[in-house]
């Protein structure tokens, strides 16, 4: 188990080490010098001359990544090109937005796919299966903004049960909050609760096919008891991998979702500095989206070795 | 034929002949603006409408699916070319270094998301359609990878494989003539799912406008136009989002279709 | 009066007839076994006393157990009957056991099910089936995984489950049929026990008439979904009324025409070889362990030889076998055929490779199934420089194709139209294609029907005195072993314990572990027509 651990612990460094190499070395091959941009092209040479060293860019590429690098391993993320305070403080303010919004939508979807799933498996076949099975059809081919936007029609504009969008911030109540965040996160996770409900429902398939599944039935387990006690949980491997690879998608979607609801989120902060080529800001918020996915997928990791005890004995 | 092979097909069919038809057809000019008859509801003037600069939507739906099926096809053909001989190669070499170092690979593009990587493209270099391309289909690139290798393995094991090893034949001819027959199933399945994957993704990504740019047409950006007007004019929003819905419903389909035809037992995966 | 009772079963699965009118009966205490090749529907006859057939299913006819009529009997009392009154054992002991549950866990929830007992009560009950079925509590705690069980373990956790309640009834579903032959014997000696010991009675399934001729109190034979004969089994063996009982019997015992044995100069030589594969680390940093599968073995084969490797799962002949025909690189000592190395410069030989050849074990595997026959028989000519094209080709596959008694004509069909027999034979025509100075049969009849087995026996015995070959026959089988081959190797724990020509080793058997092997395999009683039956004194 501990060897396993760290397996896991071991290639999450390198990955991240990768990931931060890649990201610094597309974003170094970027034309044009940030603090000419930042100037001006009339701005004195020796005033961009003193920019550069005040951002560090005269430095060779190597001491700028690992000071780079270096920084966020403290917390430090530079200072951003445009606004000259420091990326880190932008990014936590955005991150109290698009954090809660992706983890409200994983939940929201895993409650809905995990029922629906197993309740589409039970029933194979039956009519409550065709019409989960239609609906996550349906489900997969909905684009989420554009979901979104029909929601602010529906709830916002025709029915006026939530805003059209903004966010007034935690400060103003929890529930508040929650409330602004409720239709961006029904946008994000029904679109991926489809998705999930389909693999959760072939999973589950899969796994009633087995031998197991019938010595259970043998031994006088109702096909239903088979399913519950034999069944889930052999069929969350696959089903926990998806979730992995689906919260990436989560926190790229709830970019593209925070610019349908106006959310003052990474989404914001991301297109106004690619606007404004305020590269160390982009450079950073994408380490984190990363971060967050090699994390997660960490986390699976060691979810896996919680389930199966197979796992847990061969490495 | 199953009624999921001829309704995906038929719906498919439908949206590759209307892109091609606006090559030298459309109902009306894309560039044409009409400010006095703009966001018409459809009607007889305007099958579907007008947008609200007045060009006709079904004119602008049909050039956007060009953008749309463009993007997602290069995409799939970037994901194919590169992620199938990546996979049959780590299968050939099943736990030596170079699966190890493919396979990792894989595992660190899976953590940039198609979104991520346009946003680092486009911060670079600055929007078009071919970031979106590069992004969707960099994406790919594991996806077949790792589906190739994991059908790849299993046929590993196969007794017609090892036959033909003692017939001292190459891994890479094996590869090609025994493995890459054999998973020609499951990569048709999947490059429908992929297509309709780059499909959404484009539309996202010109959406948040990390894909085509002005004036070229797409559906995403029809979408970011109408989001204003939502209220005004719910059809210039519904139209292009309904569209998108049915060129993806009709590829899923398909593939469903495709794979209960060919094999219904083949491993399809869908993020 | 008998404790099951199937009236006049018929079964069809969407409306294709499996079972026509099957009758039965089973008594309390009573070993009864069906038994019959692939298809015959003696596992269907299993499912549907369970209770389990597949989703449309139809069924006509009764089965009564004690009484009442399982057929007709809703769904949550057949779950109630489950586990308590009739228990079931499988053929796959690999997989009936949940990878993710210990095996207490799994004995224990038999008893839960049917809430029989408390928990603490259920606990001491898990174990007590254990120790009975010989998993005992120092080796065996009740936190055991499936996973760190072996094959005969993991079968002994899945009758355990089955007898946790005691059912009067107890189905076997080809208990043994992928297990050694010593764990054969094992299991078959507890399933034996549980049936005298606890009156328990017992419904047999297995297509081995060896298996059954010495357990089995009643004898039912069954094909296409008949019972053909039945009665008590020493009877039916003895009359075999039927001319198919009797050909399954001539086919389970069958001895295929060698001709004389002939040993030229040496062909085949394995000097000292030895395998290891390395074990995972058992800490983070301690060295890696290795696993010897093949430990300095030596032997040497003449031409015209034809020779059997026997031994049990694990013993290292798979890994020996490998290395011969050069698939994998061994670790130390040497491989040569006709003098030249079968690994060479870390890649196989290929002059070596056009000397050999090999038919393996799973005939719907051995074949590319987007290739036609032409194409897969064929195969081997890839190692030829003037490998012959055209005309001459046709004519070499048409050769080949007829050597093997089948038609040059199927030589444009795909690989699905043929039976698993059929295959069998197309893998030896590609083996035969090149003329290859050696072939290896790896396992290459275990997963035919006996009839069939013995037809492609034959083949083998005509094509080896046609063409005097030489052969390396493979098999975990002592009795086909016997049949086909003039010498036999022994192997153990990946070392070769005798090596004797076939007759003499048979007739006496010098090493211990061969004698076990040979006293766990199960015999066909010998020349039954000539011993008349007489009633056992004792009774």
């Amino acid at each position: 188990m501990m060897r396993y651990f760290f397996k896991r612990l071991f290639s999450l460094g390198l990955s991240l080490i990768v990931a931060s190499v890649v990201i610094f070395v597309v974003v170094e091959v970027a034309p044009g010098d940030p603090a000419t941009f930042m100037l001006g092209i009339n701005a004195q040479p020796d005033t961009v001359a003193a920019l550069r060293t005040e951002l560090g860019l005269d430095q060779s590429k190597l001491a700028r990544y690992l000071s780079w690098a270096g920084g966020m391993l403290t917390g430090d993320f530079g200072m951003s090109y445009t606004y000259r305070t420091p990326v880190a403080q932008m990014i936590a303010d955005r991150l109290w937005v698009s954090l809660p919004l992706a983890i409200y939508a994983l939940t929201l979807s895993t409650l809905i796919a995990f029922p629906a799933g197993i309740f589409a498996a039970a029933r194979r076949g039956g009519s409550g299966d065709l019409a989960v099975t239609g609906a996550t059809q349906l489900g997969v081919a909905i684009p989420n903004f554009w979901f979104a936007m029909m929601l602010v029609l529906i709830f916002a504009i025709n029915l006026s049960w939530f805003s059209a969008g903004g966010f007034p911030g935690w400060d103003v109540g929890f529930w508040a909050g929650l409330k602004a965040l409720t239709l961006p996160a029904i946008a994000l996770a029904l679109p991926q609760a489809a998705i999930l409900t389909r693999v959760m429902r072939s999973s589950l398939l899969d796994i009633l096919n087995e031998d197991f599944i019938r010595t259970a039935r043998a031994k006088g387990l109702s096909a239903r008891q088979a399913l519950w006690r034999h069944g889930v949980r052999n069929a969350l491997i696959p089903v926990l991998t998806i979730i992995g690879l689906q919260f990436a998608f989560l926190l790229a979607g709830a970019i593209i979702i925070e610019q349908v609801f106006f959310l003052p989120g990474l989404g914001r902060l991301i297109f106004q500095a690619i606007t404004q080529r305020d590269l160390i800001v982009v450079e950073s918020v994408v380490m984190l989206l990363v971060f967050a996915v090699i994390m997660v997928n960490f986390l699976v990791d060691l979810a896996y070795a919680a389930i199966d005890p197979r796992l847990r004995a061969r490495t | 034929m199953s009624r999921n092979l001829i309704l995906g097909g038929a719906l498919t069919g439908l949206f590759l002949l209307a892109a091609i038809l606006s090559f030298t057809w459309t109902p009306d000019s894309v560039e044409a603006m009409d400010i006095p008859n703009r966001l018409q509801p459809p009607g007889a003037g305007n099958l579907l409408g007008t947008d609200h600069f007045g060009r006709d939507i079904l004119s602008m739906l049909m050039v956007g699916a060009r953008t749309s099926i463009a993007v997602a096809l290069v995409a799939v053909g970037i994901g194919m070319g590169l992620g199938v001989p990546l996979g049959l190669a780590a299968a050939a070499r099943d736990g030596g270094l170079l699966d190890e170092v493919i396979m990792r690979m894989n595992d660190l593009i899976f953590a940039f998301p198609s979104l991520v990587i346009a946003i680092l493209i486009t911060a670079v270099f600055g929007p078009s359609a071919t970031n979106a391309i590069i992004a969707i289909g960099v994406f790919n690139i594991p996806v077949f990878a790792r589906i190739t290798r994991g059908a790849a393995l299993s046929l590993w094991t196969r007794d017609f494989v090892l036959a033909a090893r003692v017939a001292g034949k190459s891994r890479t001819r094996i590869s090609a003539e025994h493995i890459l027959p054999n998973v020609a199933n499951l990569l048709i399945v999947q490059s429908t799912i992929q297509f309709s994957l780059g499909i959404l993704a484009e539309a996202g990504l010109s959406y948040v406008g990390l894909g085509a740019q002005p004036p070229i047409p797409s559906w995403g950006r029809m979408l970011a136009d109408a989001q204003t007007m939502v209220a005004l004019a719910p059809h210039v929003a519904l139209i292009p989002g309904l569209t998108i819905v049915a060129m993806v419903l009709g590829l899923n389909l398909l593939g469903d279709g495709l794979r209960d035809a060919l094999d219904p037992r083949l491993k399809v995966v869908r993020t | 009066m008998s404790l099951l009772n199937i009236e006049s079963l018929s079964l069809s699965i969407h409306d294709t007839a499996i079972l026509h009118g099957i009758s039965l009966r089973i008594a309390e205490g009573e070993i009864t076994a069906l038994t019959g090749e692939s298809g015959s529907g003696k596992s269907m006859t299993a499912f549907a006393t369970m209770g389990l057939l597949p989703k449309g299913t139809g069924t006509g006819g009764a089965i009564h157990f004690d009484g009442t009529d399982l057929l007709s009997l809703p769904e949550p009392q057949m779950c109630d009957l489950r586990g308590r009154e009739i228990g079931m054992v499988f053929q796959e002991p690999m997989t009936a056991l949940n990878p993710v549950q210990t095996i207490g866990a799994q004995v224990m929830e038999t008893i839960l099910v049917h809430k029989s007992m408390t928990p603490k009560m259920a606990e001491e009950r898990a174990r007590e089936v254990l120790d009975r079925v010989g998993l005992p509590p120092d080796r065996f705690p009740l936190s055991r995984y499936p996973h760190e069980l072996s094959g005969g373990q993991r079968q002994r956790v899945v009758i355990a489950m089955a007898i946790a309640l005691r059912p009067r009834l107890l189905i076997a579903d080809e208990p043994t049929t992928a297990l050694d032959v010593t764990t054969q014997a094992q299991i078959l000696d507890l399933l034996r026990g549980l049936a005298r010991g606890q009156g328990m009675a017992l419904m047999m399934i297995t297509h081995d008439l060896a298996v059954v001729s010495d357990m089995a109190d009643t004898l039912n034979v069954m094909r296409h979904g008949e019972i053909v004969e039945s009665g008590p089994t020493r009877d039916v063996l003895h009359e075999m009324r039927h001319s198919y009982t009797r050909q399954l019997f001539e086919a389970s015992r069958h001895q295929a025409d060698l001709g004389p044995a002939k040993a030229d100069t040496p062909l085949l030589s394995v000097q000292s070889v030895s395998r290891d594969f390395p074990l995972p680390r058992k800490t983070l940093f301690g060295a890696r362990q290795t696993f010897r599968a093949v430990d300095h073995v030596s032997f040497e084969i003449r031409r015209g030889e034809r020779v059997g490797l026997v031994g049990e799962s694990g013993c290292g002949k798979s890994t020996l076998t490998r290395a011969i025909l050069g698939l994998e690189a061994t670790q130390s000592g040497r491989i040569t055929l006709d003098g030249d190395p079968v690994w060479q410069g870390g890649h196989p030989n290929l002059t070596v490779r056009r000397k050999m050849q090999v038919v393996f074990q799973d005939p719907y595997g051995s074949f590319n199934p987007r290739h036609r026959v032409a194409r897969l028989v064929s195969e081997p000519f890839h190692l030829l420089d003037d490998a012959p094209t055209g005309r001459a080709l046709d004519g070499a596959i048409a050769d080949a194709l007829t050597a093997v008694g089948l038609s040059p004509r199927d030589a444009d069909k795909h690989i699905h139209a043929f039976s698993g027999g059929q295959r069998q034979r197309i893998a030896i025509a590609r083996a035969l294609i090149i003329k290859p100075d050696l072939i290896v049969f790896d396992e290459a009849v275990s997963a035919l029907d006996v009839r069939v087995r013995a037809q492609i026996l034959d083949l083998m015995a005509d094509l080896s005195r046609a063409y005097g070959l030489t052969y390396l026959f493979i098999s975990h089988d002592l009795s086909v072993v016997r049949s086909i081959t003039d010498r036999v190797i022994v192997m153990q724990a990946g070392k070769i314990v005798e090596d004797r020509p076939t007759r003499a080793l048979f007739d006496a058997p010098d090493h211990p572990y061969t004698r076990t092997l040979m006293a766990a395999a199960p015999r066909l009683p010998e020349d039954l027509e000539k011993t008349p039956y007489a009633p056992d004194p004792a009774l």
